[in-house]
């Protein structure tokens, strides 16, 4: 029998039936095997969920829409290795919903901004960018610090987070609004039981006002970790398992 | 949705819209009682009100007793999708020029104190506003019409067309509201957060059921051409967007939701969508357009038949594919960025056979383009999709993509294919339209038209030469050495020179702000039947609001 496309053009459902697979194929093909491939994420040290501060923070990253001048991809290229450090892994995004990796770079890539400069660097940039670099085009983020953080839905924030597969602990839920001013203050009560639950996490008031948790906070104690967590000298980049 | 049943009392369409519109408006009253989250709770005001104006607009409706004529087209939705069209166009366009003029000078609309006018929250009210407000308006109008007249049968649904309609409206200004205020889940083109996305997609569906409806009710044994083009940038608009959409909210009273997928996986799902907002919104949806406004404005057939079933196949097929090409050298395993290259390549071939066929439509009416600027508007508009259909498989490859991807040569690539394609294509339709169904003998004004069309061209070329070279200029400063092997330039020295050329864009984009301000005026003149002194404008042949009886 000899095909005819009249077919197609005949019936609307054939028409809506032959269209969906085609477009179907694609998708099926590149995604799909993403979610079961064990050579998608390499296996790192050192990698955990974010802090309730530092979600906190992150979510302030995104509703200001800093991805749309600023990347979190590190490319495996000469010029960014030097210019930023160690280029990204895959792993270095695995507990990001969203993925924050950017598609422009109007300001530079913040993959690995964690530690580079000093929380005064940052409030002072955040409130007056050109403050501290007279050509930057970046708007001024003063605002974030009269914004108190009250963790009115931090619970189900982590809750949500781990509903969609981040691994926050029980104990990390139950505690997550007293831990989001236990990580300004290093004196708090619960230092400890934070530290346990969340290791390597930096415990300071980012802002300089000691007397208010606020979005600034937040904002800077997430730029402040960005890049630094997982553990460059147990991983192999060379390491057969490694080469995707 | 059978409205031709009920000639007295209440169409089953209006019955069944009033229902549906009175759960809604239930369902967001509870919302503005129960939510403690000040962002939702004015959204749930404005859908409350929504609802509220749309169940108060069908009883007016019902009241009147009026119903849809079936022996004529819908013309009045036609209107109305024209006016949201031109109207969002100056909106989307406006705010480009502001966001543009914030980057060339940082020290405009600086305020420490609040960030709903920042860069971060505009840029996607730019972006939203001409893809989705714009461009999405004038395909859904120009699907309405089309759909009608190529298949001899009035719109589908009743009022329900009208639902769509201003159900769409309603998503544009919760979306553009909630950028402002912060209401973002950040994924490009998809900003939206979980509710408005819901919102979209029941609009969405009934857009497809009144599209494909009115494709059962045709007279034409054969579905046209044009027709394929809208059913599959409905169609897959329609998986797209739930798709990468998918997402957990943290509370039905909450804005905020997390993204069901997360980093490698999240940023493949996103720029499969991402592109193909590209492909099948900014292109197959707009190629529609061409296969109908081209061949009427030039008053001769499409070029090849069979050229447009080859290219029309081949090009839903392969665009799928082409997303990985904005994660190259990421985190994104190299096998699906290979493949996601290999197919953006690919894809020149039927991106440049819909050119080619839509340019060779012309054969035997090239005089046009001397003498109706209308025309000449549709095909500089197809040329510019042959143009950045190029560009992009160019940029697709590896090699070239390290050196333009995060610089601005990618937004040069998109404005060559949003002004110089989606638009013209958009305008030349509206200055068709409008003649035609507000029964016009001609245009107000031909002298307008040119002034419009050379100025907004004026106004592209200097935005996308303009970011070639900051683009190209950006990437190279970033991996230059200097003779002692370290990096020529700090990051802030790339920004320093980046500003003439921010400055030659902004004016670029005022241009073609310019431009539509011409084109919003005429096509107002026209509307009113004015027609412009001293000018002699060739009369426009009368077509009928009546279906043709015979087909």
């Amino acid at each position: 029998m000899k095909f005819k496309h009249e077919i197609f053009e005949k019936n609307s459902l054939i028409l809506t039936l032959g269209i969906l697979v085609v477009v179907s194929i694609g998708g099926l093909v590149e995604i799909a095997p993403l979610f079961y491939l064990s050579s998608t994420i390499e296996k790192v040290d050192g990698m955990r969920p974010y802090t309730p501060l530092e979600l906190t923070g992150r979510n302030v990253y995104i509703r200001e829409g800093c991805y749309l001048c600023h990347s979190q991809m590190i490319r495996p290229l000469r010029d960014e290795a030097e210019r930023y450090g160690h280029y990204s892994l895959a792993a270095e995004s695995m507990y990001d919903h969203p993925f924050q990796w950017g598609s422009k770079r109007t300001g530079p890539d913040l993959a690995r901004v964690g530690g580079k400069y000093s929380d005064a660097w940052h409030l002072a940039h955040l409130t007056h960018p050109q403050a501290v670099v007279p050509e930057s085009v970046m708007p001024p983020y003063k605002f974030l610090l009269d914004n108190i953080l009250d963790g009115r839905t931090i619970e189900a924030d982590l809750k949500a987070n781990k509903m969609v597969g981040v691994p926050y602990t029980e104990a990390q839920i139950a505690a997550a609004k007293s831990d989001l001013a236990t990580q300004v203050d290093e004196y708090a009560d619960d230092y400890d039981g934070f530290i346990a639950r969340y290791p390597g996490a930096n415990v300071r008031d980012f802002d300089g006002d000691p007397e208010h948790l606020t979005e600034m906070d937040a904002l800077i104690a997430y730029l402040q970790m960005l890049g630094t967590l997982v553990d460059f000298s147990t991983y192999e980049a060379d390491a057969e398992e490694n080469l995707r | 949705m059978n409205d031709s049943a009920a000639r007295k009392g209440i169409g089953l369409d209006v019955l069944t819209l009033g229902v549906f519109l009175s759960v809604l408006a239930l369902v967001s009253l509870f919302l503005t009682a129960k939510t403690e989250d000040p962002l939702m709770k004015v959204h749930a005001v404005i859908l409350l009100g929504a609802f509220t104006l749309g169940i108060a607009a069908l009883f007016m409706r019902a009241a009147s007793g009026l119903n849809f004529d079936q022996t004529r087209y819908e013309e009045g939705l036609i209107k109305a999708g024209i006016v949201a069209t031109v109207f969002w166009g100056l909106v989307g366009f406006l705010v480009g020029v502001i966001i543009a003029s914030q980057l060339a000078f940082p020290n405009i609309m600086y305020n420490p104190d609040f960030g709903w006018m920042n860069f971060g929250r505009l840029r996607p009210v730019h972006t939203s506003a001409v893809i989705f407000a714009f461009g999405g308006n004038a395909l859904m109008v120009t699907s309405f019409y089309v759909v009608q007249r190529t298949c001899h049968a009035r719109l589908a649904g009743g009022v329900w067309a009208w639902f769509v309609f201003w159900g769409y409206q309603l998503f544009i200004v919760l979306a553009a509201t909630g950028y402002v205020s912060g209401i973002t889940q950040s994924k490009e083109y998809a900003e939206p957060e979980w509710y408005i996305d819901i919102w979209l997609t029941i609009v969405w569906v009934a857009y497809l059921l009144v599209f494909l409806g009115t494709l059962w009710k045709r007279k034409i044994k054969h579905i046209y051409v044009a027709n394929w083009f809208y059913l599959a940038f409905i169609v897959t608009v329609a998986m797209l967007h739930i798709i990468n959409n998918l997402s957990v909210p943290i509370s039905l009273t909450e804005h905020k939701s997390y993204s069901l997928f997360s980093g490698v996986q999240d940023a493949m799902t996103q720029w499969w969508y991402g592109h193909n907002a590209v492909g099948f919104f900014l292109t197959a949806g707009f190629l529609g357009m061409m296969y109908y406004f081209v061949p009427k404005r030039a008053e001769r057939p499409v070029y090849s038949y069979r050229l447009s079933i080859v290219h029309f196949w081949s090009l839903i097929f392969i665009y799928i594919w082409a997303g990985p090409h904005h994660l190259h050298y990421t985190a994104l395993p190299m096998w699906a960025q290979t493949l996601g290259m290999t197919f953006s390549i690919a894809l020149w071939m039927p991106s440049w056979g819909g050119m080619i066929n839509g340019l060779m439509t012309l054969s035997g009416a090239w005089d046009k383009l001397r003498t109706d600027p209308v025309m000449r508007m549709l095909v500089v508009s197809v040329a510019f999709y042959g143009m950045s259909t190029f560009e992009g498989p160019v940029m697709s490859i590896r090699a070239v993509n390290s050196l333009s991807h995060y610089t601005d040569w990618t937004i040069g690539h998109v404005h060559s294919g949003a002004l110089g394609w989606v638009a013209y294509v958009s305008f030349g339709a509206m200055y068709c339209l409008v003649p035609w169904v507000w029964k016009r003998k001609r245009l107000y004004s031909n002298d307008l038209v040119e002034w419009h069309f050379w100025i907004s061209t004026i106004g592209i070329v200097f935005y996308i030469t303009s970011m070639w070279v900051s683009g190209i200029m950006q990437g190279l400063m970033w991996r230059a050495y200097n003779s002692f092997g370290f990096l020529e330039y700090s990051f802030v020295e790339t920004v320093e020179a980046m500003h003439p050329y921010y400055i030659i864009r902004a004016t670029g984009g005022l241009l073609f702000l310019i431009g539509a301000m011409i084109m919003a005026y005429n096509l107002w003149r026209t509307a009113r039947g004015d027609v412009r002194k001293g000018e002699s404008v060739p009369d426009i042949a009368p077509l009928p609001s009546a279906i043709p009886a015979v087909s």
